[in-house]
């Protein structure tokens, strides 16, 4: 059996609002192997970055891990007492954030704050922790790191903040780094260099889980994907199978958007409708609003996330029915 | 194609226009707003509606009048006939502090009011004119503001004397300046909207321009800084009086009366405790109603 | 960041001399002759003519000014009118009790305000954080003089803790400069509470976070140096408005400072001393802004960069 990094089982978020508890994230499993970057895609709003923030231990008030477990190279992370769970963060598993421009620290010199996360781990001295500093600078290909070193954020591009913020994640060599829309700020050919990047992490041995809206760069990069829709995976396979044969419904409809995109059609195809407002869930399938397709039973019956063909999985009452005819 | 660009800006002005309207339904929208939300500003309204009410009506609502001495009995603790006790004088303290309202209220609304026009005109005289006319106005306003203000506020009094009038004055000269730059920067926003620039190509004057279009627009923001410079000359007068270089004897203000009973402060203490508290009270109400106001009506300079 | 500077300090100058003039101009109008008003009635005209002239108010306005300013900078400030002594010797003596003053009642501020605000936004909404902000608005509703006798009442009156008025003893100065900096320490107090919790949302604070800091460190490493940068810009604001408070408490508390001195000027119709006490007050509070413009540079690397 392959080498897993991240395993999530069943995890689920608990908001307490004055409207009542709801569940940004519900039932969530997902895999990262060992040397893999994963993806989980979906709309603003469906849980990616909540998810994400649950496995990092780093939900804001009043958010709560209520069921589910999160293993981390195997080990089981999830009752953790925080001073533990401190010490995993920025040493076994990293994050880095959607905006390279406000995700710095505006008055430290963004050489120390790379410095401080290795210094948080390790006893090094300051010498070797600036030493590693500069060296990691190299490794992301941040030209002139001398001189970078000693820059303040606001000096800095969006690309290099963004480089800068991915050595700090990589400076203790962590075994998952967590992307949460690494490139949506930044422009198209930027973004390829950041992609590229993450590939070569990759290579360097530690997994990737990136968390985008953006199928293009799912595409580019992943090897697995994970499609998420209301708190719930909707769809899941391998990059090639999924974007084939979709078999969700919310899945081949993000690629009609695309497409249209793409083939600057005259009219732009989107999903009709919106993200569905978490306290009000329909008692059926969370897309039967939306979808084209539904019927009575989508709208009563939650539908279970089924194989519909071998390492694909689909929440759909009727890709599950043409799997079986 | 002039014209065309003309008939553009006419229309922008007309535009303009019905916003205006729509201003001042904003504007009492925005107020049940804030009697919704901001349940401290309602009090503090009430608050103050109240004790406008009891000034006007002190001699209605007091048995004593306010200079009747009564020899026999000085300076009585609160309690029975005298709720709030006697001064030195065996006068009512409770009556005094009603009267005193009156001079107090009076020396926040009327130095906030005068130091409002002042500070609004130059401030718009100097945002909209610019150049020298601006340079001036605005170098006098910061001298005037790197005074510490009670140190102005007595130089001031020094040269004109005490009374009344002249701390009204005296007031008024030392708040306009920073009325002077909020307007200021509000009348460059403003300046070059288009609805100033379609006045403008309609041969509207300099002048009219300035009080017809630009400080209307400034109302808000001119409602907020009265509320809020009302407690700042209360404050500063009761300072000024605590010293003995504000209002003189006989119109007593709640400063004036602190002045006096500070003498007895060991022996009692109410005659400078109880008008310094209704200081505090009344400072504390248009403060949170100031405040309410300003989040309602300019979140943006809250920020700031 | 030395060019920004510079231009300020020219500001500041500029500033000054208009401070200067004005307290001159204001000074002169005065109706009355300031010698007569001295002298009392029982001075004769001949007398009363021949000190005008000495003390040169027989010239022109202008050249009284400049007369003054060229005296000034060789720390001539005149002889007080009231007390008959130089002026500069005046103020020197009383100088050292305010400055003793205002920096017990900043430090006292500011230590007691920062803390306040940090322990206030850690435990939002909870016990605390209510009675903190309870005690630091009723400090920003307190007028200076009510505090003052407050304090002066229960704590030496009442108590015996502490010495009713003067400044034979260090022990003295505690509740002067805790009437006079409290006002401050509320105000500091409540804004460190808002900017810390409005940083504490920032993006920042979730990189801190990720890469394994604990929350003290969060809160004094990547929040609380943020957060002091609009504390500091209303400490400057501040520093007048303590200047203006010290006339108040040297008076309740008998201390011999530049404010007492200020009140004993006015009462004496005393010229010379009224206009060097305003100038030194002024001139303080100048200066003081501009070391906090100089310090907020230095804090903030987005102001240093622009000229």
């Amino acid at each position: 059996m392959e080498q897993k990094t991240l395993e999530v089982r069943n995890l689920t978020v608990c908001f307490r609002t004055e409207k009542g508890i709801i569940r940004p994230v519900n039932g969530v499993s997902l895999d990262v192997p060992a040397g893999s970057i994963v993806g989980i895609v979906g709309e603003s709003g469906c849980g990616k970055s909540m998810t994400a923030r649950a496995v990092m231990g780093l939900l804001r008030y009043p958010g709560k891990v209520t069921e589910g477990s999160v293993l981390l190279n195997g080990r089981d992370i999830t009752n953790l007492t925080e001073k533990e769970r401190r010490k995993l963060r920025g040493a076994e598993v990293s994050m880095i954030f959607q905006e390279p421009m406000t995700s710095l620290n505006p008055v430290v010199r963004v050489g120390k704050q790379v410095e401080e996360a290795i210094r948080l781990h390790t006893d090094c001295t300051k010498e070797e922790a600036k030493a590693r500093t500069l060296e990691m600078f190299r490794e992301v290909e941040i030209p002139e790191a001398e001189t970078r070193y000693k820059c303040y954020p606001h000096q800095l591009s969006g690309g290099l903040r963004q480089r800068v913020l991915i050595a700090m994640a990589m400076i203790c060599k962590p075994s998952l780094l967590i992307a949460d829309e690494p490139t949506t700020a930044l422009d198209v050919t930027v973004e390829a260099q950041i992609l590229k990047l993450l590939e070569q992490l990759r290579d360097g041995g530690t997994s990737v889980l990136i968390i985008s809206h953006d199928l293009g760069v799912i595409a580019k990069v992943c090897d697995y994907v994970y499609v998420m829709y209301a708190g719930r995976i909707v769809e899941e396979a391998e990059t090639e199978v999924i974007f084939r044969r979709p078999a969700h419904p919310y899945t081949q409809g993000l690629f009609r958007s695309v497409a249209s995109l793409r083939e600057g059609g005259s009219t732009l195809e989107t999903i009709p409708g919106v993200v569905p407002n978490l306290h009000r869930l329909p008692a059926g399938c969370s897309f039967s609003l939306r979808c084209g397709e539904c019927d009575a039973r989508c709208e009563q019956e939650l539908p279970e996330l089924k194989e519909t063909e071998p390492g694909h999985k689909a929440r759909c009452f009727r890709t599950g029915k043409e799997a079986a005819e | 194609m002039l014209r065309k660009k003309r008939e553009q800006l006419e229309q922008a002005a007309d535009i303009r226009l019905q916003s205006q309207i729509g201003e001042e339904e904003r504007f009492w929208f925005l107020m049940r707003r804030m009697a919704r939300e901001n349940k401290t500003a309602v009090i503090s309204f009430i608050f103050i509606v109240l004790m406008i009410l009891a000034a006007i009506l002190a001699p209605v609502l007091t048995v004593y009048e306010e200079n009747d001495m009564d020899l026999m009995n000085r300076l009585s603790a609160p309690g029975g006939a005298h709720l709030l006790g006697t001064d030195e004088g065996g006068r009512d303290v409770l009556t005094r502090l009603l009267y005193g309202a009156r001079v107090s209220l009076l020396i926040g609304v009327i130095p906030a009011l005068l130091s409002l026009i002042l500070g609004a005109v130059l401030g718009v005289i100097a945002g909209y004119r610019g150049g020298i006319t601006d340079t001036i106005i605005m170098r006098i306003a910061d001298v005037t503001l790197a005074f510490p203000s009670m140190l102005l506020a007595m130089v001031i009094m020094y040269a004109l004397g005490g009374g009344l009038i002249n701390v009204f004055l005296t007031l008024t000269l030392v708040n306009w300046a920073s009325v002077a730059r909020v307007v200021r920067s509000q009348t460059l926003q403003l300046k070059n909207s288009e609805f100033v620039e379609a006045a403008r190509v309609m041969g509207v004057s300099n002048r009219k321009i300035m009080m017809r279009h630009i400080l209307p627009n400034c109302l808000p923001t001119l409602l907020v800084l009265f509320t809020l410079n009302i407690p700042t000359s209360i404050l500063t007068e009761s300072s000024l009086s605590f010293l003995g270089l504000g209002v003189q004897p006989p119109n007593a203000s709640w400063g004036l009366m602190i002045n006096t009973g500070r003498q007895y402060l060991f022996t009692a203490p109410w005659l400078s405790f109880v008008p310094g508290i209704a200081i505090m009270l009344t400072v504390l109400a248009f403060n949170f109603l100031g405040n309410g106001l300003l989040d309602v009506l300019d979140p943006r300079q809250k920020k700031q | 960041m030395l060019r920004t500077l510079a231009r300020r300090a020219l500001q500041a100058l500029v500033v000054l001399i208009g401070v200067v003039l004005l307290i001159f101009v204001m000074l002169r109008i005065v109706p009355g002759n300031p010698i007569e008003t001295m002298m009392g009635e029982h001075a004769n005209a001949e007398t009363i003519a021949r000190m005008t002239k000495e003390m040169g108010l027989d010239q022109p306005l202008l050249t009284q000014f400049f007369r003054y300013i060229g005296s000034a900078f060789r720390g001539d400030f005149g002889t007080s009118y009231s007390l008959g002594k130089p002026v500069a010797q005046l103020i020197g003596n009383a100088f050292v009790n305010t400055l003793l003053l205002a920096v017990f009642a900043a430090v006292f501020a500011w230590i007691f305000g920062i803390t306040c605000g940090i322990i206030s936004a850690v435990k939002k909404n909870r016990l605390t954080d209510r009675i903190f902000m309870g005690v630091s608005l009723l400090g920003i509703s307190l007028p200076v003089f009510m505090s003052a006798m407050f304090l002066q009442y229960i704590f030496a009156f009442k108590l015996h803790w502490l010495p009713i008025s003067g400044t034979d003893s260090w022990t003295g100065f505690i509740l002067p400069a805790i009437a006079l900096g409290w006002n401050s320490a509320g105000q500091v107090a409540q804004i460190t509470r808002t900017t810390l919790l409005e940083t504490l949302q920032e993006d920042y604070i979730d990189t801190a976070r990720a890469k394994g800091r604990g929350p003290t460190g969060v809160l004094l490493r990547h929040a609380l140096r943020n957060a002091m940068l609009p504390v500091l810009t209303m400490m400057t604001i501040q520093f007048s408005g303590l200047l203006s408070g010290a006339v108040i408490t040297e008076t309740v508390f008998s201390i011999n400072g530049v404010g007492r001195l200020m009140v004993q000027a006015i009462s004496g119709r005393d010229i010379p001393l009224l206009q060097a006490t305003a100038l030194l007050a002024t001139t303080v509070v100048i200066l003081g802004n501009l070391l906090a413009d100089s310090l907020y540079s230095v804090l903030d690397p987005r102001i240093r960069k622009e000229g």
